[in-house]
């Protein structure tokens, strides 16, 4: 991997993730974060619209002026996920009726045409399809971490109804806590606020535990390196 | 206008429009690809559905094309409010031999927790259920979605009830002193599936003549 596609990578799953650091795509990733099934059903969703759109936006991005990008931009993505509300509703129709109504909510995912404004429309084919390859994929795990969560803590199980997207994972259901009463809040819109908060918190202490770490090394390597000019 | 900024205006609408015909084809193309087998993907859900809710042997005509389209207010039907359609849906006739064995009745209830909440529900000619399915809803997934046979076996519980069995009066969930039960943390779903499922018996009894042809 060169050093380009590997600042991407890190840029899309950690430093920079669309969910934890940009905030972006709330609306989607609020609605959808409350089981795995449905979590992992529309991170991945997104994430091919937004390989895809990333792909077609660097391909014309001579052709287009900057008058007019924004249009042309929404224009593609719109079709997108109209093709995938489309093809799912044809070819993967038992998960179309789960995840049906949250289809065209990618479409209000800013994270996509942010990144085909940001990225995509300066950048050369592969990198920009890595880029949206890897932002799909970190907005997709922290879905899957919050669906996880949410389910966990508001119904005690996990990986509940996961053969609407796999269709050979039906008893894969987890029953974590038994004779768990039920936490309505953490399903309900306000418990993904909470959550989705908690996870930004933890992300802020690893970072600045990262960051300590990294000081200290390097303070350490500077104390030894003024010991060696001493002794030397 | 300076001839500068024309030619600019003049450049970018045609981009534009040029963008706007090409991704119109393409999402038409996809669209004219996927449209049978979606019309298909429909009718098969629709027919499974039906098949559910009846037994396969208790009829043994052309369910799916044997129906009776009902429009909100039919005048054909007393009460029809009962079954609190919004849309015109099709009731669906079984017959074995010839004879009326049953119908499906469509339903929609609209006090769920959110959104409304489709059925189908099946009864016989002697008034009892033989199933109810719900087709499409809304409920909060993990407490009311177990109405959805995919989540839970709740439903199956209406199979062989009848107004008499258990009494009118009876058909409510527990916490408002019925008989059927309710969910741990939801109650609204299962009352208003409990509470339509009665309404659509209900309707059944005042319109047995038309329904079963009699």
């Amino acid at each position: 991997m060169s050093s380009q596609s590997r600042e991407i990578a890190f840029q899309g799953l950690w430093k920079n993730n669309a969910a934890l650091v940009q905030l972006l795509g709330l609306c989607p990733l609020l609605a959808v974060s409350n089981s795995v099934v449905n979590a992992l059903g529309l991170g991945l969703a997104t994430m091919l619209v937004l390989t895809g759109s990333n792909l077609t936006v660097s391909l014309i991005r001579h052709n287009v002026t900057p008058a007019i990008r924004l249009p042309a931009f929404v224009m593609i993505i719109a079709a997108y996920t109209t093709c995938a509300e489309l093809l799912m509703q044809a070819f993967a129709f038992e998960l179309y009726q789960a995840l049906g109504i949250f289809i065209p909510l990618i479409v209000t995912n800013c994270t996509i045409l942010g990144r085909a404004d940001a990225f995509a429309s300066k950048n050369a084919v592969l990198p920009s399809v890595l880029d949206g390859l890897m932002m799909g994929t970190g907005f997709a795990l922290v879905l899957f971490v919050l669906g996880m969560l949410r389910e966990l803590f508001g119904t005690g199980q996990i990986f509940a109804n996961m053969d609407l997207l796999l269709p050979f994972a039906a008893d894969w259901t987890l029953t974590v806590f038994p004779d768990y009463p039920g936490f309505l809040l953490a399903i309900l819109p306000p418990g993904a606020f909470i959550f989705l908060g908690l996870l930004i918190a933890l992300k802020h202490v690893i970072d600045s535990h990262l960051a300590e770490r990294a000081a200290n090394r390097q303070s350490s390597v500077i104390a030894s390196s003024k010991r060696v000019r001493v002794t030397g | 206008m300076d001839q500068e900024l024309k030619q600019s205006i003049k450049k970018n609408s045609l981009l534009l429009a040029a963008f706007a015909l090409s991704v119109a084809l393409s999402v038409g193309l996809v669209n004219e690809l996927t449209r049978e087998q979606i019309i298909f993907q429909f009718q098969e859900a629709e027919r499974r559905a039906l098949f559910e809710v009846l037994p396969p042997a208790s009829h043994n005509n052309d369910l799916l094309h044997d129906n009776i389209l009902l429009e909100p207010l039919d005048p054909r039907f007393r009460n029809l409010d009962l079954l609190g359609l919004s849309a015109a849906r099709k009731a669906y006739t079984a017959r074995l031999d010839g004879r009326i064995s049953g119908v499906i009745l469509p339903l929609e209830v609209h006090d769920g927790y959110s959104g409304d909440i489709v059925m189908l529900v099946g009864i016989d000619a002697a008034a009892r259920i033989t199933g109810v399915r719900v087709i499409s809803h809304r409920e909060t997934p993990g407490l009311g979605d177990k109405v959805d046979l995919r989540v839970s076996e709740w439903i199956l519980g209406f199979d062989g009830k009848s107004l008499q069995n258990p009494p009118v009066t009876k058909w409510l969930v527990k916490k408002d002193g019925g008989d059927f039960d309710q969910f741990t943390g939801a109650t609204i779903t299962p009352r208003a599936v409990v509470n339509g499922v009665r309404k659509a018996l209900l309707f059944f009894s005042e319109n047995r003549t038309q329904l079963l042809g009699e």
